[in-house]
């Protein structure tokens, strides 16, 4: 048998564990794991871990409105370089989606540019106000199944509870961005020693543990699906480990950045390391990478956070959060977090698609299974210069990584090689 | 030296090589003609995207007594209200031909952004709640003028250091010149992690008042901070206002600077401001001399030293 694309001479990660096997691929499905398979066309995989496309819980790419920092068609590139076939993309656009029609065009949107699944979040509430639900009936029948105010925490505890009450029937997740108004206003950085030595207003970790400790009782009341954005406190992740060990039905998300920094990297006010919730101290960082490892902490989110050149032209405290990160999402979590194979296929692919109920994605390789497959070296040794985002807001760019995304199939169609959209590709 | 940005980090041989320099300005302030051309061709502008008067003005007359030529920027009056950015508003002022920026800015770091945008010298005039080193120094040189130097003194900053660049810079100088120097404020008023500076802390100034040498008291910042962080100034001044019955429980030699503005009756009773022991204006006279120090440091060329 002869396939179209053969993956060949990598570590496939199947339900029985790690093989070392070619795939072949035929009209988007896989159609054989073996040794020596013939292809019309084959890609060495070598020294990689074959397993899943990954899958982004949580990404920024902009449009409608915002399309001077990313639009989806480059949002959708860096996704596929960084080895992604599926975006989760959060619903603080202009308009906000929280209708039904918003969601219709950005999933639309997603297809047309045909390198990843887009798959848009929906609102909590309308225009992400927090005061009335949103159209959530019309967001779920446009396929939508994770709903967030993201950018905004929900911050009314009765509003919370009649969005998880409305969803929780049907397995819809909550996914909060865990960030007290009250104890975040003013704040710019990591409330701590940094802070205090540059007079800045800090945002303490109390600002995420109260908001978290309180959803939690909602959980417990609700039966909803609830899932913490961005964790970034220890006690955050005491809290997660102690509500599943309860068996509520929570789950959490660390971004590339978490793991990578802490509030130190705010020194020189260089607001590529501003974002919210902000880099804390050494001690949290520390807690998510074993939360991570221990899956205390279920996924990778890249958070990834457009913006333009000109808006970071300016002092870290008018510059606004946020940073890039699908192209080394997985890099940076292979950089400092001591995942194997199936662990971290689970965390940046099989866990991020159940949460968000990524059809099609997530599934380890199988023959008749479908071929969103990544192909990732975590030997590789590199320095990113350059991005296929519009932005360049990254912590990133010039930080040496160890791993790198070498193919990227979505669809069974390559979309990217070694960091780049492969040819013929649009 | 290339810029001048924060009192962090300077040695002892650092600030005292500046406070030495300073004292030669002040000869030169005293001359009949307060004016020396070391600077003469140069350009200093002033970026205050902060409003200011004092430190402004001082920096102006400072530059000028150098015999440089200064131009002003001032944000109500800019094209920052029309929404430039930062750096397209330092490039634009830099391609009119500046040897200098003196920045003053709400935000903290504003001058080291902008150091990174520009190859001229910047001098930081306060960079939000972080640093104002000129003040440090002028405050540095008038207890030095006072004591002879600051070794072993005993100096009180008083009031809200949390929210003060003032503070900060004064208590790294105060400290690296040998003083002990104790934070005295409730605990809203100061760092949220005091142990980041070389300072002892109290919340209870009467308990400290007769140990010090120095009383520095700080202006109550009512327009910073927004939320409310004591609960009422009366009920402020009774707990830190440096009132007339606190002054006379000081040593009989014991200073107060304050860096003004000053709230009369509020952080500083009136009679104690206009006390002889109470070097005010002393600090303002002195901060033209410490600003033409750092002027001349950065812009001086191989006349330097």
């Amino acid at each position: 048998m002869q396939s179209d694309l053969v993956l060949a001479g990598g570590t496939v990660l199947t339900a029985d564990g790690p093989i070392e096997a070619d795939i072949g691929i035929s009209d988007g499905r896989i159609v054989e794991i073996g040794v020596d398979l013939d292809g019309t066309e084959t890609i060495d995989c070598t020294g990689a871990w074959v397993g899943p496309g990954l899958v982004d819980i949580h990404a920024h790419f902009r449009e409608p409105g915002q399309e001077w920092k990313e639009d989806i068609t480059t949002g959708s590139r860096a996704a596929a370089a960084g080895g992604y076939t599926a975006v989760v993309v959060m619903p603080n656009t202009d308009p906000a989606l929280d209708a039904g029609h918003l969601a219709r065009f950005v999933a639309d949107r997603g297809a047309e540019v045909g390198l990843v699944d887009v798959k848009p979040a929906g609102a909590v509430s309308k225009g992400r106000a927090g005061l009335e639900l949103a159209h959530l009936d019309e967001l779920w029948a446009a396929g939508v199944r994770v709903f967030s105010d993201d950018g905004d925490v929900v911050a009314d505890a009765g509003l919370l509870r009649r969005a998880m009450d409305y969803l929780a029937a049907r397995g819809g997740v909550i996914s909060q961005h865990a960030v007290d108004v009250g104890l975040s206003r003013g704040g710019h950085m990591h409330e701590g020693t940094v802070s205090s030595l540059l007079g800045m207003y800090g945002i303490p970790s109390a600002a995420d543990d109260v908001i978290i400790a309180r959803d939690l009782e909602l959980v417990e009341v609700t039966g909803a699906r609830y899932h913490v954005q961005h964790l970034s406190t220890a006690s955050g992740v005491a809290m997660i480990a102690a509500a599943k060990a309860r068996g509520l039905p929570v789950t959490a998300e660390v971004t590339p950045h978490h793991l990578a920094f802490d509030h130190h990297a705010a020194e020189g006010t260089n607001p590529v390391y501003k974002m919210m919730p902000p880099l804390r101290s050494s001690d949290d960082r520390d807690a998510l990478r074993r939360g991570l490892m221990d899956g205390t902490i279920d996924v990778v989110g890249t958070d990834h956070a457009p913006h333009a050149d000109h808006e970071e032209e300016v002092p870290w405290e008018h510059a606004p959060n946020g940073v890039i990160g699908l192209e080394w999402a997985a890099a940076v979590v292979n950089t400092f977090v001591d995942l194997d194979q199936a662990a971290f296929f689970d965390r940046l692919s099989v866990a991020p698609a159940q949460i968000g109920q990524v059809a099609g994605h997530g599934l380890l390789p199988a023959i008749g299974g479908p071929a969103n497959l990544t192909a990732f070296d975590p030997n590789r040794e590199w320095t990113p210069v350059v991005t296929l985002s519009k932005a360049q807001n990254s912590p990133y760019l010039g930080l040496p990584l160890r791993g790198k995304p070498m193919v990227t199939v979505y669809g069974g169609v390559v979309t990217a090689v070694d960091g780049a959209i492969a040819g013929g590709i649009a | 030296m290339n810029h001048f940005l924060t009192i962090e980090g300077l040695t002892r041989d650092d600030l005292g090589s500046l406070l030495d320099d300073a004292d030669e300005f002040v000869e030169v302030l005293h001359r009949p003609i307060p004016k020396v051309p070391a600077l003469r061709g140069k350009t200093v502008a002033t970026m205050f995207f902060e409003a200011s008067t004092r430190t402004k003005m001082s920096f102006e007359k400072a530059a000028k007594a150098l015999s440089a030529d200064t131009m002003s920027f001032s944000p109500g009056t800019s094209s920052l209200s029309k929404g430039e950015s930062l750096k397209d508003t330092v490039l634009t002022i830099k391609a009119m031909g500046t040897d200098a920026m003196v920045v003053r800015h709400t935000a903290t770091g504003a001058p080291w952004r902008i150091a990174e945008w520009i190859e001229q010298p910047v001098l930081n005039g306060g960079d939000g709640a972080h640093q104002h080193p000129t003040q440090a120094l002028l405050d540095a040189l008038t207890i030095r003028q006072h004591f002879g130097t600051l070794d072993d003194l005993k100096i009180g900053i008083v009031g809200d250091i949390r929210h003060s660049r003032v503070a900060r810079s004064d208590i790294q100088a105060f400290s690296t010149l040998g003083a002990d120097v104790t934070m005295v404020a409730p605990r809203t008023l100061l760092p949220v992690v005091p142990e980041v500076f070389d300072a002892a802390v109290s919340e209870d100034l009467d308990d400290v008042l007769s140990d010090l040498d120095v009383v520095y008291v700080l202006r109550v910042q009512a327009e910073r901070g927004g939320a409310s962080v004591f609960p009422s100034l009366p009920e402020y001044t009774a707990r830190y206002g440096v009132t007339k019955e606190r002054f006379s429980r000081l040593k009989p030699d014991a200073i107060v600077l304050h860096p003004g503005p000053m709230n009369r009756g509020v952080e500083i009773e009136g009679a104690v401001a206009d006390d002889p022991r109470a070097l005010i204006l002393d600090q303002v006279f002195n901060g033209v001399a410490v600003r033409m120090a750092v002027l001349f440091r950065l812009l001086g060329g191989e006349h330097a030293e």
